[in-house]
């Protein structure tokens, strides 16, 4: 009786079971890998890390958007794959005048859009006139300030035409740029997304102009004249992109298309990478550095990236409005030991705000370890102030693994040295911009990557009222060396003027450099033509799938 | 002729209880890691968030009897502190969606008709609210206190445990003995307290040892979001979600915090049942 | 019975339009909004965004505004994907959550519900702590550490299936076992107890000292009040998967609304919170209906007093 019973219950059971393995079977024929078949297809399998907000170049702002503008769109220039440099684009040859205050470049004739139309310098001065339009709301548009009169139509302080903005159209193959001043890294600027052309016919017909939110950027409706056209784009699914053959170089893309996978979770993409899923990833966590240098040494990529991990100080809140206790922080950190020990990444510490080599300039080193002058600081600190010692300091970082790691680690470094207690605040992004916008933190985690490879790209934050500065600091030298170095014609006086900059920093302390970024990334042997560069960028004519050599 | 000493419910219980061997088993073992969690970190020659930079994910060993994590900080300490905090947050939580829950539940499914129909239908509503939106909401105009955080996640796992006592209120409302005690002339009161809720706890302990690790879950697909204990502070949720993704490299992360905690919920639950079975008036005494 | 289903409909409207208002003012009352952004953009243009979407406008307005779309059907344009529409975004999300829903409660039911059953039947044997023991396994391995336990062995070590993505059936397995095991501990447990406490009925009883077939006695008896607790548990449980599996989604790169949901709370998506909540909160009642109708059916005495 009870086995009738128990066989009876278990009837669905079986049943289950029995299906599960008929689809076990069917599955055992397991069929082969992205990486594998791609070999075949040569389609680039890209881990993209996050879901891009936009595909509008003058919209766009991330890092993730820019992987895939730079295969949709190409601007007057190109990129070198291993030194990007300055290389023609759409532009076949350029002129530059009047020592640098005006170029001419000269379009080729047979750059076309995906749909046939040519690309046209009229094309270039529409979209720059987009970007600019103070209705659009583009984030980036203070990129194009340098063109002559810019800011003042982007401030809607004048029309185009009667401000005259400094870009001009001579003929459909010939465009004429006028700067406010002469700007030594000008055609690498033009290798940012907010400098690409958009076909106008399609932001007509979608009344694009000045609107955001609207689907001219869907599948269907995207007009490129880069190397691949959008075929696919299903958000947080895959962004799949194919050969665009009406491309003028289309003969040298070897790869038949690209498809993009936002997966945001880096555990989980460090899985898809290892099952043959992906290509390669976009970042690689700090924890699994050790144990992917034993499995996967060959595949495991450090390739030094332009940006600074660092600290600010909020100068309005106390004890950080008083110099000795932020120069006691600082040097009560040691950057070595940060590097070496938690981020494991072959990161370089900070020892200046920019990093070393940018562009040419090589900063001094200025931000020391120092655990006893940091005491004696802060004791003359506290004797002064009456106090045995600090009040808890509260630290604010976004969410993520990697910075709690070395908020923790800080904690202790200041702990040990300083005998300081440091609350540690995490909160979610929005949360987090909302706050440090608004003053509401007295120490909080940052980073900057360089847009472009000059030391200006990172000075210019701590400018006087400048928007990205908040941490209260003002400083008049400071602003004037900025100025200097940024007109200047000379290198020298340029590099002198931001070593005046840096000085400056490394002397009030309105932050905390910590280390310099590595991108960590999983990249798998059969991608070739792939180079690391400063900017992580890789143009993707460049790069081609072969199988590896046999030993 | 000796007369049979009066049993009360609550001996009867007892003895019943005693006579489980799992219920007792697991009984001791929730002391034996309670007690652990209370003094482990006191007892640890580490403090739960020193770090050691040069001993990173080490296996147990003799220094650390139960290994190092990514700073190099003691596990023990760290899981018998994390213990402290995710029973705290179990137990408190829990108690708060059973205070609020089955008194809604019992009130609304015994009063029936419109009334009932109303509650149930505010329960619907803030079944459908968000609840990453809420607890966001909260923690931004609270702060970060977590205690608060927790009669949070509390206030909401009531609204479960409201349904079931209702559903079983109703359910028992018709039972021939609750029409008997109305047909008797006892208050609506004495009905509740005295026949009903008694019915009731069979599933409402179930279903709160069946909470509180619902709860330590929730606490930490918090800090999965990044809204649970903030760092250093560990909770075995916390623990075991960084446990999980270094398992093939470090998997002593994932093993003991995961030990405790799946321990702590096995006995839960087994204790529940054991008191279940021992007050079920129903097997008293036949 | 039509009466009983045409009144809950009705009373569905006023509680959609209460948790649409809530969660309207909850989202906007929260720091941080859609235009936060890391370069701090000038206050001019922020402004413009603002007002392209209608944000500067006074917050009743907007309120009315969106409930006068919502009346026709217009949920509105997502802030975080401009270009796309809410509804848009939940038409290809929900596909993905309700298979992964349906699989994972099904793998649930099929085996939780014999679990519970035997341990009841046999309670306080080993037929009763086997299963137990094992469904606690579920319960105490939270999807974070179970999706990478079955990743790791399925996966990577036995290359039986795929670590990630939605793309085919082959892909189905992992996700839903991991949902599925979880559910599956919560299921038998209560079964086990609603049988515990039918099988004690005084109904019950007299069936069998009546000397009913035992089998009998547990399908046409029992069963029915036994499963009462996992059916009123099942409403909330399908809804919470279907939009809370944000973790397995997570794991499993599977784009499905549970990770909608959460992106949009955090990035202060109005539109898309206000689509995906209301949207969850319509399937709830409607699952809570059915639900309700399903429990009238199996408790004869609830189904009388209708």
């Amino acid at each position: 009786m009870c086995t009738v019973l128990i066989f009876h219950k278990f009837h669905p059971l079986i049943a289950l079971v029995g299906c599960l393995c008929v689809a076990w079977f069917v599955q055992g024929c397991s069929k082969p890998s992205n990486v594998e078949t791609a070999l075949n297809e040569n389609i680039l399998h890209f881990g993209l890390g996050a879901e891009p907000q936009h595909l509008d170049p003058h919209l766009a702002t991330s890092v993730a958007a820019h992987n895939i503008l730079s295969a949709l769109l190409e601007g007057l220039v190109s990129e070198h794959p291993e030194t990007l440099k300055p290389v023609p684009g759409v532009a076949q040859r350029w002129e530059k005048l009047e020592e640098g205050k005006t170029y001419l470049f000269y379009l080729r004739d047979n750059a076309l859009w995906s749909n046939g139309d040519p690309v046209t310098a009229h094309d270039f001065v529409y979209s720059f006139r987009r970007i600019l339009n103070p209705n659009l709301g583009a984030q980036y548009a203070s990129m194009l300030h340098p063109l002559k009169n810019a800011k003042l139509y982007h401030e809607g302080k004048k029309s185009w035409e009667e401000a005259n903005v400094g870009a001009e159209a001579i003929d459909n193959y010939t465009l004429k740029i006028t700067l406010e001043h002469p700007i030594p890294y000008f055609l690498e600027l033009l290798n940012h997304y907010s400098w690409f052309p958009v076909h106008r016919p399609t932001l007509e017909k979608f009344d694009a102009f000045e609107k955001m939110g609207t689907p001219w950027t869907k599948p269907g409706n995207f007009v490129s004249n880069g190397p691949f056209q959008l075929i696919e784009h299903q958000i947080n699914s895959v962004i799949a992109v194919g050969k665009n053959e009406g491309y003028w170089d289309a003969s040298s893309v070897r790869l038949e298309g690209i498809r993009f996978y936002p997966i945001e979770s880096v555990d989980t993409e460090e899985r898809a990478y290892r099952a043959g899923f992906l290509h390669l990833t976009q970042s690689v966590s700090a924890d699994r550095i050790d144990y992917l240098k034993e499995k996967h040494p060959d595949e495991l990529h450090f390739e030094p990236y332009l940006g600074t991990y660092f600290y600010r100080f909020n100068l309005k809140s106390p004890p950080f409005d008083d110099l000795r206790v932020r120069q006691a922080f600082s040097l009560a950190i040691d950057r070595q030991r940060l590097v070496d020990k938690v981020l494991k990444g072959g990161q370089t510490p900070a020892n200046t705000f920019t990093p070393p080599g940018t562009g040419g300039f090589y900063p001094q080193p200025q931000f020391i370890h120092d655990p006893k002058k940091a005491r004696r600081l802060l004791d003359s600190y506290l004797s002064e102030k009456g106090l045995e010692r600090l009040p808890p300091i509260e630290l604010t970082y976004n969410t993520s693994e990697g910075h709690k790691k070395v908020a923790e680690a800080l904690h202790g470094m200041w702990n040990e040295a300083l005998g300081v207690e440091i609350r540690l605040f995490n909160m979610e992004w929005k949360v987090f911009l909302s706050t440090i916008s608004k003053g509401e933190f007295s120490l909080a985690r940052a980073g900057w990557i360089g847009d472009y490879v000059d030391p200006h790209t990172f000075l210019h934050m701590w400018r006087s009222g400048e928007g990205l500065n908040m941490t209260g600091w003002t400083n008049a030298s400071y602003d004037k060396a900025l100025k200097l170095g940024e007109t200047s014609n000379s290198e020298k006086e340029r590099w002198e003027n931001f070593q005046v900059c840096e000085d400056l920093l490394a002397n009030d302390f309105p932050v905390l450099p910590l280390y310099f970024y590595v991108h960590l990334t999983l990249r798998h042997p059969t991608v070739r033509g792939w180079y690391p560069t400063l900017l992580d960028h890789h143009p993707y004519k460049y790069i081609y799938l072969q199988k590896e050599e046999a030993p | 002729m000796s007369v049979e000493k009066s049993s009360s419910l609550g001996r009867d219980a007892w003895l019943r209880l005693r006579a489980n061997r799992m219920a007792m088993i697991s009984l001791f073992i929730l002391i034996g890691i309670t007690t652990v969690s209370f003094i482990g970190p006191s007892i640890s020659p580490y403090a739960y968030d020193q770090q050691n930079l040069d001993r990173v994910f080490e296996g147990p060993g003799k220094d650390h009897i139960f290994g190092t994590d990514n700073l190099g900080r003691d596990l023990f300490a760290r899981t018998t502190y994390g213990g402290r905090i995710s029973l705290a947050v179990g137990l408190l939580a829990t108690l708060v969606s059973l205070v609020i829950g089955v008194s809604y539940g019992m009130f609304s499914g015994y009063t029936g008709g419109r009334v009932d129909a109303w509650m149930m239908r505010a329960v619907d509503v803030l079944y459908a609210l968000p609840f990453t939106i809420f607890v966001i909401l909260l923690m931004v105009m609270f702060g970060r206190n977590f205690l608060l955080l927790f009669l949070a996640i509390g206030a909401v796992e009531w609204l479960t445990m409201a349904r079931i006592t209702r559903a079983q209120t109703m359910n028992l409302k018709r039972a021939e003995f609750v029409e008997a005690a109305r047909a008797l002339g006892y208050s609506h009161g004495r009905i509740l307290f005295r026949h009903i809720l008694p019915n009731l706890i069979g599933p409402i302990i179930i279903y709160a040892t069946l909470t509180v690790p619902a709860v330590m879950l929730l606490e930490a697909v918090l800090s999965f979001l990044g809204l649970g204990v903030q760092a250093p502070m560990s909770s075995w949720g916390s623990l075991i979600k960084e446990g999980a993704e270094k398992m093939d490299a470090a998997p002593w992360l994932l093993f003991f915090p995961g030990m405790f905690f799946c321990l702590s919920l096995f006995a839960l639950n087994f204790l529940g049942d054991g008191l279940r079975d021992a007050l079920d008036p129903k097997s008293s005494k036949d | 019975m039509k009466k009983f289903v045409f009144s809950r409909v009705l009373q569905a409207v006023p509680t959609l339009w209460v948790i649409a208002t809530l969660t309207f003012f909850m989202t906007r009352y929260a720091p941080g909004g859609p235009f936060d952004t890391e370069k701090a953009i000038p206050q001019e243009i922020k402004v413009k965004l603002e007002s392209h979407f209608g944000l500067d406008r006074p917050l009743f307005d907007q309120y009315l505004l969106y409930l006068k779309n919502l009346l026709r059907g217009d949920l509105g344009p997502s802030f975080k994907y401009p270009g796309w529409e809410v509804s848009e975004l939940i038409a290809t999300a929900f596909p993905v959550s309700l298979t992964l829903g349906v699989l994972s409660l099904s793998i649930a039911l099929l085996i939780g519900i014999p679990a519970g059953i035997i341990a009841a039947l046999r309670k306080n044997t080993w037929l009763d702590y086997l299963p137990m023991s094992l469904s606690m396994a579920g319960i105490c391995l939270p999807t974070f550490v179970l999706g990478p336990l079955l990743i790791y062995i399925f996966s990577t070590q036995l290359g039986l299936f795929p670590p990630l993505g939605w793309y085919g059936p082959a892909d189905w397995v992992l996700p839903s076992f991991t949902l599925g095991l979880f559910y599956a501990a919560y299921v038998a447990r209560l079964t086990r107890a609603g049988m515990l406490e039918t099988l004690q009925q005084d109904y019950v009883r007299t069936a069998r000292a009546k000397g009913a077939n035992p089998w009998q006695v547990v399908t046409r008896h029992a069963l029915r009040g036994g499963l009462l607790p996992v059916v009123t548990y099942l409403g909330p449980a399908f809804a919470g998967l279907i939009s809370g599996s944000f973790i397995i989604e997570s794991i499993f790169f599977i784009p499905g609304l549970g990770k909608f949901f959460v992106t949009a709370a955090f990035n202060r998506d109005y539109t898309m919170v206000l689509g995906t909540v209301l949207f969850y909160a319509a399937l709830i009642i409607l699952l809570n209906l059915l639900v309700d109708l399903l429990q009238a059916w199996l408790d004869p005495k609830a189904r009388q007093a209708q």
